[in-house]
């Protein structure tokens, strides 16, 4: 590729991503609904069951809790990506991209582009709900961005998930239904609500080594909030496996949507 | 490209769904400058063949050049000098008018303010200036096949493919595509159009190439199509639905060819070569078999007899001779 058109791919990749700004900015609805489903579980886990619930150490269980919740809003994100690519895909539309003279990687990156600034966008309206339920970061500002850099680094992974999902099931409506039965448990079956090492060893094992537990075990740690910790290796290298997961995520499921992406024209 | 060059060439085209040949030896040249009409029944090919050439779709084998580029090695210089409208709107239902042209000019590499007052200048011409900021999901479909043309044109294509532009338009939002695209031929711009509806093709199209079953099964202007297609017709009404066998025969074996009968308005009609001959012939054979003749007419055919004819010609042949054995 040569430098000409790599200016164009990010360039068209922009525009792709301020098309998708502007259909959030024309269906609030969609966000406020998104924004909703977190906060609702900062909510019902942080006060219902957080009475009930231990954190190994010591230390507020709603603590404890905050930094799942961000990660587990990434995890919900991926339906968004995957329902908008399949809604791009399904419709008239992706013809008239793909015959235009743009970069065709730019339906792709400007989805991924957009889901990250919104992204960031969720990430600043938890952090201010957290702000509010006794959240804290502690050991300096630094190693908080550093936190919400591998949170979006996930992000990032899932958003090509999501792209790989909504090519391979080009129906809208099929997409939100699968992604709720697909990411529910793979939350609960990780270090999110409950420590891996408060569970039975199997399931501990389990959940130590869930994706989603690297980035949550490392945040803890960037964020200075309790629950850090455990015996096992996934436990003990939280962020490297929080770099390492997302980045091999990122090495498998694009090159597969990239591809199924131009089988679009069989 | 000089005016020599021709606009779109395709040459042997192929493409196989499974057991399913899309297009099986598909030829097709454009001249610069002018509107050819693609005209085929639904299934034949037509919207395959656009997409190929609009370098939407890979094809199996052959090859195709527009606008002096070739498809396959070099697609990003076709995408840069063709515009696409398609059967059903190509536009963001989310985003306004304004905001989908804008869109599009900013992909094909126009800076900012250009994008912007192109937008503009299309939403006047093409009577969106009032809906400019409504999202185009809330469009009427006249409006939104207005705002997938004018998508088309942000930049003035060479050529320009228009596949069932008309495709359930009201007669008045057809007429005004119809314009649009008569003023861009007089611009320059070379024109495939593919349309099932004859009246389209006749009215806009220089050329027309009948499609069917993939491929191109005959090519001229309307007039060469209408007489290509044989025949002028006579057609002749009897006094009493009773005359008919007799009438079918005299005029068959006259005429040497199969005829059509009507018993309900008691009409039988027969292909003709020798217009004048024929009908002198034909009338006095039937003064001989002492059938009484009320009306006759002599007539060109249609260019939906000639389709036909031209793409469904043992069809067509085959219901005729049962209804004579009848």
């Amino acid at each position: 590729m040569t430098a000409g058109r790599l200016g164009w791919a990010i360039t068209d990749g922009w525009v792709m991503t301020g098309r998708n700004m502007r259909h959030v900015i024309r269906s609030p609805e969609e966000i406020v609904l998104y924004f909703s489903l977190p906060i609702m579980f900062v909510l019902v886990f942080g006060y219902v069951f957080g009475s009930g619930m231990a954190v190994p150490g010591d230390g507020s269980y709603r603590e404890f809790l905050l930094p799942g919740v961000f990660v587990m809003t990434m995890l919900y994100g991926l339906g968004a990506t995957a329902s908008q690519i399949a809604v791009d895909a399904g419709r008239g539309v992706v013809d008239r991209f793909r015959s235009l003279p743009m970069a065709r990687s730019a339906l792709l990156t400007g989805r991924a582009g957009a889901d990250v600034l919104r992204a960031l966008l969720e990430l600043s309206v938890l952090v201010v709900c957290g702000l509010l339920v006794g959240w804290r970061w502690r050991d300096g500002l630094g190693d908080a961005l550093l936190a919400v850099g591998l949170i979006l680094l996930l992000r990032v992974a899932l958003t090509w998930v999501g792209i790989l999902l909504g090519l391979l099931v080009p129906n809208p409506d099929t997409v939100s239904v699968i992604v709720f039965p697909l990411a529910f448990p793979l939350t609960a079956l990780s270090n999110v609500f409950v420590a891996p090492e408060l569970l039975p060893d199997w399931l501990g094992a389990v959940a130590a080594w869930n994706p989603l537990s690297a980035t949550v075990a490392a945040a803890r740690e960037l964020f200075g909030n309790p629950g850090i910790g455990g015996d096992s290796w996934a436990a003990q290298h939280a962020l490297l496996l929080a770099v390492g997961w997302p980045v091999l995520l990122i090495a498998v499921v694009a090159p597969l949507a990239v591809r199924r992406y131009q089988r679009l024209s069989r | 490209m000089n005016h020599e060059t021709p606009a779109v060439v395709a040459d042997g085209l192929r493409k196989t769904y499974g057991r399913t040949h899309a297009l099986d030896g598909f030829d097709l040249t454009v001249p610069a400058g002018s509107v050819c009409g693609l005209l085929g029944p639904n299934g034949a090919g037509k919207t395959t063949a656009v997409r190929a050439l609009a370098t939407l779709l890979r094809f199996d084998g052959g090859h195709a050049r527009v606008a002096g580029y070739d498809v396959t090695r070099d697609p990003e210089r076709v995408r840069a000098a063709i515009g696409l409208t398609g059967q059903y709107a190509a536009v963001d239902e989310t985003l306004s008018g304004r905001q989908n042209l804008v869109l599009f000019g900013r992909l094909r590499h126009l800076p900012v303010r250009v994008a912007r007052r192109r937008a503009d200048e299309l939403l006047d011409q093409f009577g969106l200036a009032d809906a400019a900021d409504r999202s185009a999901g809330t469009y009427s479909g006249g409006m939104r096949r207005r705002l997938d043309l004018a998508a088309s044109l942000i930049t003035r294509p060479r050529v320009l493919f228009l596949d069932e532009p008309t495709t359930g338009l009201d007669p008045r939002s057809r007429n005004g595509l119809w314009d649009a695209v008569r003023s861009l031929v007089a611009e320059g711009t070379t024109v495939l159009l593919t349309t099932q509806y004859l009246e389209e093709a006749d009215q806009l199209a220089d050329r027309i190439s009948v499609v069917d079953a993939g491929r191109v099964v005959a090519e001229g202007t309307s007039a060469e199509l209408k007489a290509r297609s044989g025949a002028d017709r006579i057609e002749l009404v009897v006094r009493d639905a009773g005359h008919l066998p007799a009438a079918a025969r005299v005029v068959e074996r006259v005429a040497g060819a199969p005829v059509t009968l009507d018993r309900e308005i008691r009409q039988l009609s027969a292909p003709v070569t020798d217009r004048i001959t024929a009908l002198a012939d034909i009338l006095r054979a039937l003064r001989d078999a002492e059938v009484p003749v009320e009306d006759v007419v002599l007539r060109r055919p249609t260019l939906d007899e000639a389709f036909l004819h031209l793409t469904g010609h043992r069809a067509a042949g085959a219901r005729e001779r049962a209804e004579v054995a009848a």
